[in-house]
């Protein structure tokens, strides 16, 4: 099929951003991931002005939706762009630009890391071994597949980078930790969890029906809540 | 002074565990967070005799599984510490809460190939992802004691090492270009060499083989480079291979190809025993030979209907949807096309039984390093073999740690390989370093790589990655696990051993080297 793809590049971070056009034929089975794996081995691929386009940086790492690493925005929806298929883009103009929620590092790469940086300030850790109980087999397993990709976040209306709540990014894996706590070994995740994710959180759900892996998100932030607030531990 | 463990995966995680929990401190350095590294990736499930399914499995069993299964071709004395080993293991990420479904006698275990018991517990056909996700939140413990420093977004640029003795490493912020010199013993678990055969593997386009290539260049032994596993169900997507986990013939998947017209489970015919859950290597090879009998077909399909409802919710819900959103096929009421793809390198990073690389204070362990598997691996024994060899790796840093170490930056300059060049050396190792080979296609491809022409240092020793690849695969004159040589059918017993390939005065040396006799004690 015939793309006009149209992407927001940046040199570095301290550089403008800019615009930039180019038509292109691709399979309309192509992920957008292979797109751009496409665009960067093209020899002398130049933009709809005639200028080179040059090695257009982007980030992946499974091609198979499992890892979250090739997160961008595209026609203005954070997705994976390994889980996108060109097919879905019927208008065939593509627009592909980097979240906004993280810094920019350059081109559809941005700096994630204060994401695993929230996780450490909220303690999410055991400390003590796991206390597993039959009702929380599967909210485990749904929680733990989190791929830490950053879409939840593009889209809430209270998560920014340097503010102090954490978003569902956060309690997803908190929930997992949390079902695993006993009564009796309570710890620091449940008051750091009430501190920035609790009180920040508007409830209004627009990570809901987002997040990439399918993630029941609403009931990791109903079970998070029930823990690390109300203290309703999971009993055997 | 730090440890630096490059990668972090299963195995440069449980690397930095081990030494923290020891109180020793680590720099852990990835090329992107440990949330995106191929570990995430694994599925069907992780081996150790926990014996819960009432069938009488030993640690000897999964030995002698493993031996098998690798053709002889492993350290046995290695093996026999990761199988003696890996039930603990388990036990440990239970405590760490990874939600393995239990039964009356512990932690459910299933079916996998090559092996005689039920001996791999697994949580759905996501046990990789189970794995990290409690790995990372253990880790982030000691992240907050200082005792793990994270580099996130880092690659290596070069190790520090000088008369055969590694005193750091050189990395790179791929963020900021900033370049940071590590002093100390470096552990080195960057994963498989899937960047040789870019869009051929089922594994992550992060691993670049770089360090391999690196570890080559510097002198560092590398061994058994022609032992490279086509997995036996992949389908191919959009840029890559898709497994097919093994855990859909675990759970009674079967093999078949029609013959004139009728299905030919050919799997139960030649082997009554194991029948599809043959070693890798075996089923790929008869999938390669029946697709080419005359009366056959060519596609060979996974017949998954037969298995009961029950299990697909409760141990194959994740498997199901893949095959639905990727083929547009619900294997619950339709067998699905299935072919080989290149899925894991048993080959690597010398190392012996400690983990020690040929130079001094280097270290290497998992998919990366050459260990327990032989020509063959079994299914369910990376992900425990990457546990355990980072656990092992640790242990022998600390035994000989020494702080006088300095490392400096050498300035070299930091390369990349071209995404074409990248590109162009896959498509001659794909074409060449099949199921099958032999000797005139090797040589061919030999020849078609040292026409490349390689723009920058990173892309000259990829290229010589690629050719001592090529060349280990034409200098062994048998047949053995993943390497079958259509010249030279036979196992050779004067072949069990090592294929090991160093760099001497800039000429690739490659050499045979014994294993060791397995211990009696
Ligand atoms: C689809 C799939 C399914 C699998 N299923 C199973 C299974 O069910 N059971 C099983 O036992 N095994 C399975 N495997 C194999 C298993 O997943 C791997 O062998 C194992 O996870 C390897 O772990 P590792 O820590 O060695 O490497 P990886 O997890 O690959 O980690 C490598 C690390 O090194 C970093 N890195 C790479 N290059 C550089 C560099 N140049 N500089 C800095 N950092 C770098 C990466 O960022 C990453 O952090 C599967 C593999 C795949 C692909
Ligand atoms: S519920 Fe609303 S405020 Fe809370 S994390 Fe989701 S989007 Fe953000
Ligand atoms: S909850 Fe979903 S959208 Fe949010 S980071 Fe995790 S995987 Fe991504
Ligand atoms: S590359 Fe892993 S989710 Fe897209």
């Amino acid at each position: 099929m015939k793309l006009i793809i149209e992407i927001l590049r940046q040199r570095d971070s301290a550089s403008e951003p800019y615009r930039q056009k180019i038509s292109y034929e691709a399979p309309p089975e192509d992920t957008v991931a292979t797109l751009l794996s496409k665009l960067n081995r093209e020899q002398e691929l130049t933009d709809m002005t005639g200028k080179p386009v040059g090695r257009i940086e982007w980030q992946c790492s499974c091609l198979q939706k499992k890892c979250g690493s090739c997160a961008m925005r595209v026609n203005g929806v954070p997705r994976l762009a390994c889980d996108t298929k060109l097919s879905e883009c019927k208008s065939g103009k593509l627009l592909l630009e980097p979240l906004r929620k993280f810094p920019t590092v350059c081109d559809l790469v941005v700096d994630r890391s204060v994401m695993m940086t929230h996780l450490l300030s909220i303690h999410n850790w055991l400390e003590q071994s796991a206390h597993h109980t039959g009702k929380a087999l599967e909210l485990c397993y749904d929680a733990s597949r989190c791929l830490q990709c950053g879409c939840c976040l593009e889209v809430c209306p209270n998560f920014f980078a340097e503010g102090d709540f954490y978003g569902a990014a956060a309690f997803v894996p908190a929930s997992r930790v949390l079902s695993q706590l006993r009564r009796e070994q309570p710890q620091d995740l449940s008051e750091f969890y009430r501190r920035n994710v609790y009180n920040g959180c508007g409830k209004s759900l627009s990570c809901r029906d987002i997040c990439p892996a399918g993630i029941d998100i609403e009931q990791k932030l109903a079970t998070s809540n029930a823990v690390a607030v109300w203290k309703r531990y999971f009993k055997k | 002074m730090s440890i630096t463990i490059i990668g972090a995966g299963l195995a440069g995680l449980s690397a930095a565990l081990t030494l923290a929990e020891q109180g020793f401190a680590s720099n852990l350095v990835s090329a992107q967070a440990s949330e995106r590294a191929q570990s995430v990736m694994a599925e069907g499930g992780i081996n150790a005799c926990l014996n819960t399914m009432d069938e009488d499995d030993t640690v000897e069993n999964h030995f002698e599984d493993t031996m098998r299964g690798g053709v002889y071709l492993a350290d046995p004395n290695a093996v026999q510490g990761l199988c003696t080993h890996a039930p603990e293991i388990v036990r440990k990420f239970y405590a760490l809460g990874v939600p393995f479904p239990t039964n009356e006698n512990g932690i459910i275990q299933r079916n996998f190939g090559g092996q005689k018991k039920k001996r791999t517990a697994f949580v759905k056909s996501s046990t990789g992802k189970m794995l990290m996700t409690a790995l990372i939140d253990e880790v982030r413990k000691y992240e907050a004691k200082g005792l793990v420093t994270r580099y996130p977004h880092h690659r290596l640029v070069s190790l520090a090492i000088h008369e055969n003795k590694c005193s750091g490493a050189v990395i790179i912020d791929t963020y900021s270009r900033q370049r940071t010199v590590l002093s100390g013993g470096v552990i080195l678990a960057s994963g498989g060499m899937s960047g040789l055969f870019d869009g051929l593997t089922t594994g992550t386009t992060q691993n670049t083989a770089e360090t391999a290539a690196l570890c080559l260049e510097q002198g560092v032994a590398l061994a058994n480079l022609e032992f490279i596993q086509y997995h036996p169900t992949t389908i191919g997507i959009s840029g890559k291979r898709l497994l097919i986990s093994e855990a859909a013939r675990g759970e009674g998947g079967r093999l078949f190809v029609r013959r004139n017209g009728t299905p030919w489970y050919f799997m139960e015919e030649k082997y009554p025993e194991l029948k599809n859950l043959m070693p890798r290597d075996v089923v790929s090879a008869e999938m390669v030979t029946v697709t080419a009998m005359s009366d056959c077909e060519k596609q060979v399909y996974l017949d998954m209907t037969g298995i009961d409802k029950t299990v697909w919710k409760s141990r194959l819900s994740d498997l199901r949807e893949q095959c639905i959103h990727y083929l547009d096929i619900d294997p619950v009421k339709q067998p699905i096309p299935v072919s080989p793809g290149i899925h894991y390198f048993m080959g690597g990073i010398w190392v012996d039984e400690q983990h020690r690389t040929s130079a001094k204070y280097l270290y290497a362990a998992g998919e990366g390093a050459c260990q327990y598997h032989g020509a063959n691996r079994l299914g369910g024994n990376s992900l425990l073999g990457a546990v355990y060899g980072g656990q092992t790796a640790a242990r022998t840093v600390i035994s000989e740690m020494n702080p006088s170490l300095r490392a400096t930056d050498d300035d070299v300059a930091y390369t990349e390989v071209s995404p074409r060049f990248r590109a162009a050396v896959s498509a001659v190792l794909g074409k060449y370093l099949k199921i099958l080979r032999e000797e005139t296609e090797l040589r061919e491809a030999i020849r078609v790589l040292q026409e490349l022409q390689p723009q920058n240092d990173a892309e000259e020793r990829l290229l010589r990655l690629a050719e001592a690849t090529a060349k280990s695969a034409l200098f062994r004159t048998e047949s053995r696990g993943a390497h079958r040589r259509t010249d030279y059918p036979e196992t050779d017993a004067s072949w069990q051993q090592q294929t090991v390939v160093i760099l001497r005065d800039n000429e690739l040396c490659i050499t045979r080297r014994k294993l060791p006799e397995r211990r009696t004690s």
